[in-house]
């Protein structure tokens, strides 16, 4: 009982006597937790969004759809029949239509282009029920717009939209695992490599409504099976199609149009599609996991420096190890906590501004925003670091000898004098930085880590972006206009977000660097050396490890973008690589500065006699 | 046999660094201290003192040589038994003080107690009285950083006391404080070894050495001194003398 109380009571005493450290610590875990969460979304959001979107559709295994045939003399309306006699063939285990289809376009916000308006139940169906990200399903006069194709036109449920020159309300947003998502919707009855329309789009709206826009006879129907073995849906459809090369006009006397969709041939379709997206965003993701890690490992190496003196002390009366790594660790697990939910909470309100736009390239059936996975790893991180942060000190502190430890602070820094005497002679802030950074190379490591990870993904970003612009790239991706903005969109996010990472990182290991440097520069500013000069040495201290970080970033982004992407031939402007390497030294120098300042401005006496108490 | 010496040591040895840097802190030291008694050591700047009471208190472990508190011998036992044997046999009381910042006067005089495992309430009722005992029950909510160095030390010698260890070690205890606060720390030894507390004290003040029972000098990590003062409890200090010869 009472070593609950006094657990607790150095815990939340140590915070609250120095509540900056206490808040860094906080901030620096939360923006690791949040990224983290912000990573695995992103990571989920692109792990396989074809099966996640299936799954939630309930997806249909072979898509059978027949078209009329065109104009001319030998005209007639699509085989509506025939269709749904399949229903009856060995294998089928549910359905749902035959739904009405007409082939027209669309036109909102003064954007045309082609869509396969497909007419449906306004109850839903058992096989294939797209899934409503947005708004509801089809009603009598509304219609559901694709994810990708509403993204591209800039709707909203409750936007106009006009569907072969008839006025409609949006009253959805929906995706499916039945076709491609926009602009590589095919029309439903013609043979895709027959009828390549690009720019083609899928809407829904209730049968009456689908019947309305085009004349019944060129209405086509499509159909939706569910086999008893979706595996086998490849040999299902070759055992109804014996010769797949014939060409349907060829047999137009006996063969209507029918076309016969296995749910394997959509999906590859749909990851080739997906691929660069998916690859940018498990790179991006992986990157700012990379981050995370190296602010944590920053943030325990920070700690541990600072509680050799209280682990000495609580030792010397008569504290076991045990205890000691138990007063450590309730303070570290509280924070970690905190911490843990600040992440998950802020990860949970931007994780649909991730995710949005990701389902809207990849046609994903969007992800849930924060998985119980999610949660339970979040937590885990958050808990572990907090664990590491008190081990290691534990540990040492079990094995120092008290001794040690409690001298460890009045203990002024090693070689002062020489320190002294060159300092008259050189200029002291580049003199003190070099011993600043000397003296903890493990931090000095990670602040080079740290920063070549965040110019990795931002020349990487610049990379991609320059790619993105080249319209040789656009043509040969089958990237439009709206996805390359998409896809645009999501560097950004990801670029903002590794900046804003790898910012926290350098407050943090400034902050401290501060701390560690108190009684060192304490004891130069009694000497003579003007606050400005330790300020200068704290900002350089940093500003070393973050050029050869930006130097080593930039053929790593390279490198990476060669490895997603090997293909990729263009590489961003020279000037704009060249541009790394000061504007990242500029930004580190600010963000040192304002730490540095505060740091160097508290008057030295106090902290030379409270080495004492 | 009934007044067996509370600390004991033999043939004690520390050493430092090794080859041409070797340094022998403390060299083949032998000392019994009886219960009861009041043991000053005195010497020259780096003679080894600070390095013998920490190998008396458990602080540190001898490179050879053999450290018995209360009866047991803690040079060999495990870290985690001589934390304990600290704990409950030994009071440690600094020249730098060692307060925890973050911890008010009198949650730095429970502090063993409730490492110890006491309840909160009977661990804080001990901590009051010490304050009283020490004069500072007026002071037992301030941090450390608002009272001054003597009344520091007061606090630390409560904190050293809180356990009632069979024997309290004090680094210079006075070494930080001007004459009036050392005056106040005096006093207070003074009444611990009247109530019978078992003190050993590293010292350059001689008038603490005084009020000692027995004065041992060192040199080089030797003891090259030893006086028996005027008003000890002689009996027991001589046969514990008699022991140490034989
Ligand atoms: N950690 C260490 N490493 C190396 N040598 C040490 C160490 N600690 C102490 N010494 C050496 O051991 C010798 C004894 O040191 P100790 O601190 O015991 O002296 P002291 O008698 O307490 O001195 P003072 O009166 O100045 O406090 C000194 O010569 C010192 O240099
Ligand atoms: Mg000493």
């Amino acid at each position: 009982m009472g070593r609950v109380v006094l657990v607790l009571r150095l815990a939340v005493r140590d915070v609250r006597r120095r509540p900056v450290e206490a808040a860094l610590l906080l901030v620096a875990i939360m923006a690791a937790t949040t990224t983290l969460s912000l990573g695995l979304v992103l990571r989920q959001a692109a792990g396989d969004p074809y099966q996640a979107t299936r799954r939630a559709t309930a997806g249909a295994d072979v898509v059978a759809s027949v078209a009329p045939l065109p104009s001319g003399t030998q005209a007639r309306p699509a085989d509506v029949a025939g269709l749904t006699a399949l229903t009856g063939q060995k294998g089928v285990v549910a359905h749902s239509g035959p739904y009405p289809v007409a082939r027209t376009s669309a036109e909102a916000h003064g954007r045309t282009v082609a869509v396969t308006a497909e007419g449906r139940d306004t109850t839903s169906a058992s096989v294939d029920q797209p899934k409503v990200l947005h708004g509801s399903w089809v009603r009598p006069g509304t219609v559901v717009v694709e994810a990708a194709l509403a993204d591209a036109l800039g709707v909203r449920p409750g936007d106009r939209i006009t569907i072969a020159g008839r006025r409609f309300q949006i009253g959805g947003v929906a995706v499916t695992a039945a076709m491609l998502p926009y602009p590589e919707a095919f029309d439903y009855g013609v043979q895709p490599t027959m009828a390549q329309v690009k720019d083609r789009g899928l809407v829904w709206l209730t049968q009456a409504d689908a019947r309305r826009l085009s004349a019944p006879a060129d209405l086509s129907y499509v159909l939706n099976l569910k086999l008893a073995d979706p595996a086998a849906a490849m040999q299902f459809v070759d055992a109804l199609e014996p010769d797949p090369s014939g060409s349907p006009t060829s047999g137009a006397q006996s063969v209507p149009l029918l076309m016969l969709e296995p749910w394997q041939v959509t999906r590859d379709n749909a990851s080739i599609l997906a691929r660069n997206a998916q690859r940018v965003l498990v790179a991006g993701g992986s990157l700012l996991g990379l981050l995370a890690v190296a602010s944590v490992a920053v943030l325990v190496g920070g700690r541990m420096a600072d509680q050799t003196r209280r682990v000495g002390l609580l030792k010397a009366v008569g504290g076991t190890p045990g205890l000691v790594a138990a007063v450590l660790l309730a303070e570290h697990v509280g924070v970690a906590v905190l911490a843990a939910a600040g992440g998950l909470a802020l990860g949970w309100l931007v994780a649909p501004i991730v995710a949005e736009p990701t389902a809207g390239l990849i046609g994903s059936a969007g992800t849930p925003p924060l998985t119980m996975a999610t949660v339970g790893l979040v937590t885990a991180v958050a808990v572990a670091v907090a664990v590491v942060a008190t081990l290691v000190p534990a540990v040492r502190a079990a094995r120092t000898s008290t001794v040690v430890a409690l001298a460890d602070a009045a203990r002024p820094p090693r070689r002062t004098a020489w320190l002294i005497t060159l300092s008259a002679r050189m200029p002291a802030p580049l003199l003190l930085a070099l011993r600043l950074a000397g003296r903890r190379p493990r931090r000095l490591v990670l602040a080079v880590m740290s920063l070549a990870v965040a110019v990795t993904g931002l020349v990487a970003a610049l990379a991609l972006k320059a790619q993105l612009s080249t319209s040789n790239f656009a043509s040969t991706a089958g990237l439009n206009h709206a996805r390359t903005e998409r896809l645009g969109d999501v560097l950004l996010l990801i670029s903002v977000m590794l900046i804003a990472l790898a910012a926290v990182n350098t407050i943090v290991i400034t902050w401290a660097t501060v701390l560690d440097a108190r009684h060192a520069s304490a004891l130069a500013r009694a000497l003579g050396v003007t606050p400005q000069q330790v300020t200068a040495a704290l900002s350089a201290a940093q500003l070393l490890p973050a050029l050869v970080g930006a130097l080593l970033g930039i053929p790593a982004g390279l490198a990476l973008v060669a490895a997603v992407d090997p293909d990729s031939t263009v590489d961003p402007p020279l000037w704009q690589l060249l541009a790394v390497v000061p504007v990242t030294g500029l930004v580190v120098a600010g963000l040192t500065a304002v730490p540095a300042l505060l740091g160097a401005r508290r008057p030295p006496a106090p902290v030379l006699q409270a080495e004492h108490a | 046999m009934a007044d067996a010496p509370v600390v004991c040591a033999r043939e004690l040895r520390r050493d430092y660094g090794k080859g041409e840097g070797l340094v022998r802190a403390v060299d083949g030291v032998d000392l019994e201290v009886a219960a009861g008694e009041t043991v000053a050591v005195m010497g020259p700047s780096g003679c080894g003192k600070s390095t013998l009471l920490h190998l008396l208190g458990g602080l540190d472990r001898p490179s050879a040589g053999e450290v018995w508190l209360a009866g047991r011998r803690i040079d060999t036992v495990g870290e985690k038994a001589v934390a304990r044997l600290r704990r409950g046999a030994v009071g440690f009381v600094f020249q730098a003080f060692h307060l925890m910042d973050e911890l008010t006067a009198v949650e730095n005089v429970e502090l063993s107690a409730l490492l110890a495992g006491r309840s909160p309430r009977a661990a804080r009722r001990r901590a009051l009285d010490l304050l009283e005992q020490v004069g500072l029950a007026d002071r037992a909510g301030f941090l450390p950083t608002a009272l001054s160095g003597g009344q520091r030390q007061r606090v630390a010698i409560a904190r050293a006391l809180s356990n009632e260890p069979v024997v309290v070690l004090a680094d210079e205890p006075t070494g930080n404080l001007d004459t009036a606060a050392t005056l106040d720390v005096l006093r207070l030894f003074e009444s611990l070894h009247e109530a019978g507390q078992t003190l050993v004290i590293v010292t350059h003040d001689s008038r603490i050495a005084a009020t000692a029972d027995r004065l041992i000098t060192m040199r080089d990590g030797r003891f090259v001194d030893e006086t028996r003062l005027t008003g000890g409890t002689t009996g027991r200090s001589l046969g514990a003398l008699a022991g140490l010869e034989g």
